[in-house]
């Protein structure tokens, strides 16, 4: 016999259901009142700073069919690529923007809208610098666990070319479902559950 | 965003998730699940700082009834119809530690097992009380509560006659953005747990249980509500002792 780690197990993750909203974006869904407003429906405000930048997508399903009941977040640094959170121990991130998000996929359409400014670069962890890119987690109904994905930008092809984690994308082709099309202000970033087109998820 | 800047702030990456425990993307008895899975493998990293960093919610943002599901979209001296209850119990890492200031966030059907959502068709009825949300942020010992009525099982679109057993969703905010976890809570002795389709996806029976709150007698309050305990277990951190660090950081 050897002493017991003594960890615990993390919590298994279960769907979020056709009812998300209910909890996430009562208002959205029609449940007012509960709270003055839906938390990260709104990212800048007038003092943020950087680049503005409109972020629209979709959420893609194996028939073709966007999603109608998903609910996105995003995650990303500042214009000068520092995190608003503890953690971020390289700096003080813009006062004025949080870095995170969080926006239903429309009941008409399927897409979703994020306000925000363009992230600086950070750090890799062996000190090269990564992409500027901004951390999407997908979840709905028939997701059984969140889904981790990155955006990243189509006008830094030479900050993208020698990103960290686009280098590890085996089939170079694949590497391209992480790039948003459009140029500043406005992307499109469309998000494919299934097929060829099968956005690179991660196990991060 | 923070209200405890007193905190050594943790850096380390994240406990790589054991994907054998989660359910996987692909299960065909949940029939949703079948074009909505990812079908390629993961693309595994170890976390970079985009994960290690995640969004801190300070308590200033939370109103007085947000924790409480009774009340916070009852008419002024009414309530929500249904068995009181308290929910309470810790957020914790893997590593057994605390996970203070932790944002939860709650939802659920109200006794008769209907959602307050316009897609829902169940024939049950709608409580004018009772909205189905709320939301609080763990003490600094990873503590919280909140107070409900029992939610209803329900029928559901799946197998011609597949029910829900009662549960509550959670979303869960931990410390780094990798945390990140929505999961469902269900009740001790609830017999419709193992029929049910998606609580099923769930290949390991310990982590079914893991998701099953007890009973707990002890602080039930006496001629008001019944207590359960939900302690709810997020990512540990590595040490950041282990970390290699980049020449000049």
């Amino acid at each position: 016999m050897v002493q017991k780690l003594g960890y615990l197990k993390e919590t298994a993750s279960q769907t979020a259901g056709p009812y998300v909203h209910i909890g996430l974006t009562p208002n959205f869904c029609g449940i007012p009142g509960v709270y003055k407003s839906d938390l990260g429906a709104s990212m800048v405000n007038d003092k943020t700073l950087g680049q503005r930048i409109t972020v629209k997508g979709r959420v893609i399903d194996g028939a073709g069919m966007p999603l109608k009941d998903a609910l996105v977040e995003i995650w990303q640094a500042d214009a000068s690529g520092l995190y608003n959170s503890p953690a971020e121990m390289r700096g003080t991130a813009d006062p004025n923007f949080a870095g995170w998000g969080r926006c239903p996929t429309s009941a008409e359409d399927g897409v979703f809208t994020f306000e925000t400014v363009k992230p600086g670069r950070v750090l890799f962890k062996d000190g090269r610098l990564m992409a500027p890119h901004i951390t999407f987690w997908i979840v709905a109904r028939g997701i059984n666990i969140g889904l981790h994905t990155r955006m990243y930008f189509p006008d830094e092809a030479a900050a993208n070319a020698e990103d960290p984690l686009l280098a590890r994308i085996e089939h170079r082709h694949r590497a391209e479902t992480l790039v948003a099309a459009g140029t500043t202000p406005n992307y499109t970033f469309d998000i494919h559950l299934q097929g060829e087109k099968e956005t690179v998820f991660l196990d991060i | 965003m923070s209200d405890k800047q007193n905190h050594k702030p943790e850096t380390g990456a994240f406990f790589q998730r054991d994907r054998d425990w989660h359910a996987p993307a692909f299960t065909p008895g949940y029939k949703t699940s079948v074009l909505r899975s990812p079908q390629k493998a993961l693309l595994s990293l170890d976390n970079t700082i985009s994960e290690i960093t995640g969004p801190v919610f300070g308590h200033s943002m939370l109103g007085e009834l947000d924790n409480d599901l009774i009340h916070n979209f009852a008419k002024p001296g009414e309530s929500a119809i249904g068995e009181r209850i308290i929910v309470h119990g810790r957020v914790l890492d893997e590593r057994g530690r605390p996970v203070p200031g932790a944002l939860l966030e709650f939802w659920q059907a109200n006794a008769g097992g209907r959602y307050r959502h316009k897609k829902e068709t169940y024939l049950a009825a709608i409580d004018p009380n009772f909205g189905g949300c709320g939301r609080t942020i763990t003490d600094d010992d990873g503590y919280y509560f909140f107070r409900t009525i029992k939610p209803g099982a329900y029928p559901w679109p799946n197998g011609v006659n597949d029910w829900r057993p009662a549960h509550i969703h959670f979303s869960i905010f931990g410390h780094g953005f990798a945390q990140r976890l929505i999961t469902q809570m269900y009740f001790e002795g609830d017999p419709m747990i193992w029929k049910c389709p998606i609580v099923n996806t769930i290949p390991d029976r310990r982590a079914i249980e893991q998701l099953i709150a007890p009973l707990d007698w002890s602080n039930t309050i006496p001629m008001d509500a019944r207590a359960y305990k939900f302690d709810i277990v997020l990512r540990g951190r590595r040490s950041t002792f282990f970390e290699n660090r980049p020449e000049g950081n």
